[in-house]
Parts: C-alpha cells; structure tokens; sequence
C-alpha cells in the first residue's frame, strides 16, 4: 500500500536552531531519506517552503477566490512529505516514527486511495 | 447427544468469535465478508444439521463450511487480471482446505482470536471504539449489546463498527498479533476488551440467564493468553486475578431455580478452591511486578471476599479502603455505588446511604437498576420500610434480566 507521511511542525522552530543545529537535523533527514532508498519504500518526499510563500484557491459560486496563507492557521504547519511504500499501517508508522520531526512535531499518516479496490 | 438446536447454539456462543478470527485471516483482514460467511455458515447448519444430523465436529463444520463459502465467493469475484491479494486469499483458502481434514485443523491456529483481539485494540482506533469492535467481533455480542454496553443508540454504534471496519481496511491496519514494542502501546483496549467480555458473562445484561459461563470463560483463556503474551506486565495478571477470582464462585453465585445468590449468603464450599488458589498466586506476581493499577485493586478486593472463611470474617474496612483508592484512580459512578456498599458494611448503612445518596443526587447512572437497588437494601437494613419498598419498586423498573427482577420482588415482599 501507498501511504503519504506528512510533517506537520510549528515552522518557527526552524528559525530558533543554531546553524549546527540545523545542519545536525537535515543530516538525519538524509540518513532517513537514504534509508527508505535502501530499505525500497521510498517513492517521492519533498520539504516545502514555509507557509508565507502559500496561496490558497476557493471556486465558490463559479468564482475563483484567492487569498495569502494556507487555508487555516493552526500550530503546527505542513512543511514536507513522504510518499512511501509499506506493507500495512504498522510498517508506515514505523517509518513515520524514524522521521526527525517527529520528536517535535507531528507525522500524519495517510493511506493513498486505491480506485480499484472498491470497483470490484 | 443434546438436540441440534441447543447444539448450534452453543457453538455459536462458545466458538463464533473463533471461526469469525480464523475467517478474518483467511480472508486477508477482510472483517466484513468474515462475518458475512459466518451467518452464511451457521445458516446452512440450521437446514442440513435437523436433516443430516449433527457433525461430529461441530465448529470444525462450521469452520469447513464457511470457508468453502469463503472460495466460492472469492473464485467468482476473481476474474481475469485480478489483484495479487485477491489471489493471494485464494490460494491461501484452497490451501488450508486441502492440508486440514475435517476436526483437526482447530488447533493449527490456536492465536486466531488473540489476533483479532490486538487488531481491534490497533491505536490508530478510537479507543472506545476498540474495545466495541471487540466485544461485537470476537465475543459475537450483537450490536445491540454492544450499544447497551456504551451507553448509546444502536444506530450509532451500528455506523460507528462499520467506519472502524473500514478504517482497519483502508488504512490497512494488519491482522497480526504485533511486535513487542508496540505491544504495551495496545495492552490497555486489550485488557479493557477482556474486563468487559467477563463483565457480559458474569452480569448479562438481559435475558433468562444471569451468566454467561461461555464468554466468561473465552474472556479467561485470552487473559491467559494476554499472560503469557506480556509476562513483566503487572496488570495483566492483576486482570487474570481478578477473572479467576470472581470466576470462582460462579456456581455459588445462581441458586437451583436460577435466581442470583449474593455473597454474604453463598455457600462457600462451593467456590472452586483451585481458581482462588491460582487467583491468588497471579495478585502476588502482579503485586511482585509493581502493579497498583486498577486491575490490581479490584483484584485484591476480590481477594479479600475470597479469603473469608465466613462472611462476617470479611475485612471491610480494608475493602471501603481499597474502593477509595480505585475511586481516585478509576473514577466513575459504579465504582462509587460499589464504594457506598463497602462504606456501609464497615461503617454503618447511614453512612453508605449518604454515598448514595450523593451518588443519586449528581444524576448519574439514572437508568441503572442497582443505584435504587443499592438504596433499597440500605433503606432496609436502617428498617425504614416504606421508603425501601419504594426504592424496590423504581428499581424493578429499570431491571432486564429475570433472575434479578426475581430477587428485587422477593426482597419488596420482605419490606411491605
């Protein structure tokens, strides 16, 4: 099964390491993302830029509304993803669990829709 | 050999939760169609069993005839370009078919039901809603009991089963019994799912019978199961005390009519010494392992009852000390009702009574029949009579089950 493991974090907390701190983190992200290759669970995985750089899109009544920011404000902000390859949920949480935000913020984790599954 | 009827029913109160676990992984976690195939099987036995006569191996039929229902199913829905899990269950269906003659196959499996059990305690499921799917999936309550047991309509809980199905499907939540690290994670529903499964039994909460020995012995053998599973964990064998304790005086506790026997007047000759035995030595290990959880403090209650030789030589102040402690840790209503009889064998009925009345006052456990039961009895005892008959009364009201709407009857005819 595909899951999606999004990072959910406050962003801010970025901006309070130290530079070796942050070089010590993107470390472990890249131990963790060359583990997933290794491990052949790894299919696409992206950071994001901060949410000042997002823009959200509404069609309401046939209008196209655009407004600054994501769509709601909330503590913690999506700042990256996983697109992986488990074999059920509990081989997902585990890697979700290896992922460095995790200490600090929060994993979601997603199943990706299976359209045949429910045509049969 | 019994008539067939009773012969079907008992094995579908004893073993559907089994066939249904065994169907489940068969099926490759497919919660749905298990159960379907289940009814399907047992229907097929209520038309061949009074024509062909009853199998020999009941359960093993049963079993048999749901999984061949299992492959008819799956074989047609099979079709050219099909998916690799579809055969995969496939496969593994005709397997176990051909390797298993009829009656031996029970065993080959013997962890089905503790499977299902860690798979509906899975955290990525409310934890209510665990311990729901647990008693309607492996104890085979109806959704009705199980509504009943939660405290909510039946069209509720009905949609809430279904959404958990579907999540441990779509999320694919897997059928296994985990890793040990993630085993603690699951040990609360587990040991929740199993308290309630032995309440069910030892209490039903409607219908003719006052126990349910079946359940409460499927809720033993996964204690003991979940024992052997988690060996350093102190509450489950506290819980496995508790079972075994209370399971002891089940044949002391219903009289020969089939009316309920309370405590203070059970034959103790007839409490199973070996279980209090065994009960007792699992409350040591839990104590041993540093286990002061609620499990443990309903277990050392239980032990206290079980180790009066008479029931004046119950230790009651111990007892009102303990139910305190539980009433700090696990607070709820029953337990205060339970706290308020306590107080009241070691401190007087009126002191009991004002617990209760507390209890009553705060509106909690409105339509529970052993609040204004608990109420009466102390009422009685303080020989304030019409008030007792009137507390009878409102609980005879409220009571489902015959044998204690037997003993509440009798008790009013005491007091008028």
């Amino acid at each position: 099964m595909k899951y999606l493991l999004m990072i959910y974090e406050n962003e801010k907390i970025w901006e309070s390491y130290s530079q070796d701190e942050t070089r010590q983190l993107l470390g472990e992200y890249a131990v963790f993302t060359e583990s997933l290759h290794k491990g052949g669970g790894y299919i696409a995985g992206e950071a994001l830029e901060p949410t000042p750089t997002a823009t959200t899109v509404r069609i309401r009544e046939g209008k196209r509304l655009t407004t600054d920011g994501p769509f709601a404000e909330t503590r913690e902000q999506l700042g990256g993803f996983y697109l992986v390859e488990a074999k059920d949920l509990d081989e997902a949480i585990a890697m979700a669990s290896r992922i460095p935000s995790a200490r600090t913020g929060s994993i979601e984790v997603r199943p990706i829709m299976d359209y045949t599954k429910n045509m049969g | 050999m019994p008539p067939w009827p009773s012969i079907l029913e008992q094995t579908y109160r004893a073993d559907h939760g089994r066939i249904v676990a065994t169907l489940i992984r068969v099926m490759g976690g497919d919660f749905a169609s298990a159960e379907e195939l289940v009814q399907e099987a047992f229907e097929a036995a209520l038309q061949q069993w009074p024509r062909e006569g009853v199998p020999a191996e009941p359960r093993a039929w049963l079993l048999r005839a749901a999984r061949n229902k299992a492959v008819d199913r799956v074989r047609r829905g099979v079709r050219l370009g099909a998916r690799v899990d579809e055969l995969e269950v496939l496969a593994r269906l005709e397997q176990e078919l051909s390797s298993a003659p009829d009656g031996t196959d029970w065993q080959a499996h013997p962890d089905d039901s503790l499977r299902l059990l860690f798979t509906c305690c899975h955290p990525a499921l409310a934890e209510d809603i665990q311990v729901a799917l647990a008693l309607r999936t492996l104890c085979g309550l109806t959704t009705e009991e199980v509504a009943r047991a939660f405290l909510v309509p039946p069209a509720t809980m009905a949609q809430r089963l279904v959404r958990a199905q579907r999540k441990i499907r779509d999320a694919g939540i897997p059928y296994v019994i985990p890793e040990l690290d993630a085993l603690t994670e699951r040990t609360r529903g587990v040991l929740h799912a199993i308290y309630l499964l032995f309440s069910e039994g030892y209490a039903a909460t409607e219908g003719d019978a006052l126990l349910r020995v079946d359940l409460c012995a499927e809720a033993l053998r996964l204690a003991r199961l979940a024992r052997s599973l988690l060996p350093r964990h102190g509450e489950v064998a506290a819980l496995l005390s508790m079972l075994l304790l209370h399971h002891s005086r089940h044949r002391a506790r219903v009289a020969e009519d089939g009316g309920l026997v309370l405590l203070d007047r059970q034959d103790r000759s007839m409490w199973n010494a070996a279980e209090v035995e065994e009960g007792l030595a699992q409350l040591e290990a839990a104590f041993a392992l540093g286990a002061f959880g609620p499990y443990t403090i309903q277990a050392a209650i239980a032990a206290l009852h079980a180790q009066a030789k008479r029931p004046e030589d119950t230790d009651w102040e111990q007892i009102a000390a303990l139910y305190h402690r539980l009433s700090e840790l696990a607070p709820g209503p029953v337990v205060e009702l339970n706290r308020a009889a306590a107080v009241a064998m070691a401190k007087g009925p009126e002191h009991g009574l004002a617990l209760v009345d507390d209890l009553e006052a705060s509106g909690r456990l409105t339509s529970y029949h052993l609040l204004p039961a608990a109420r009466a009895e102390l009422l009685r005892r303080l020989g304030r009579r019409e008030e007792a008959a009137a507390a009878y009364r409102r609980a005879l009201a409220l009571v489902r089950t015959e044998p204690e709407r037997r003993f509440l009857e009798e008790r009013l005819r005491e007091v008028i």
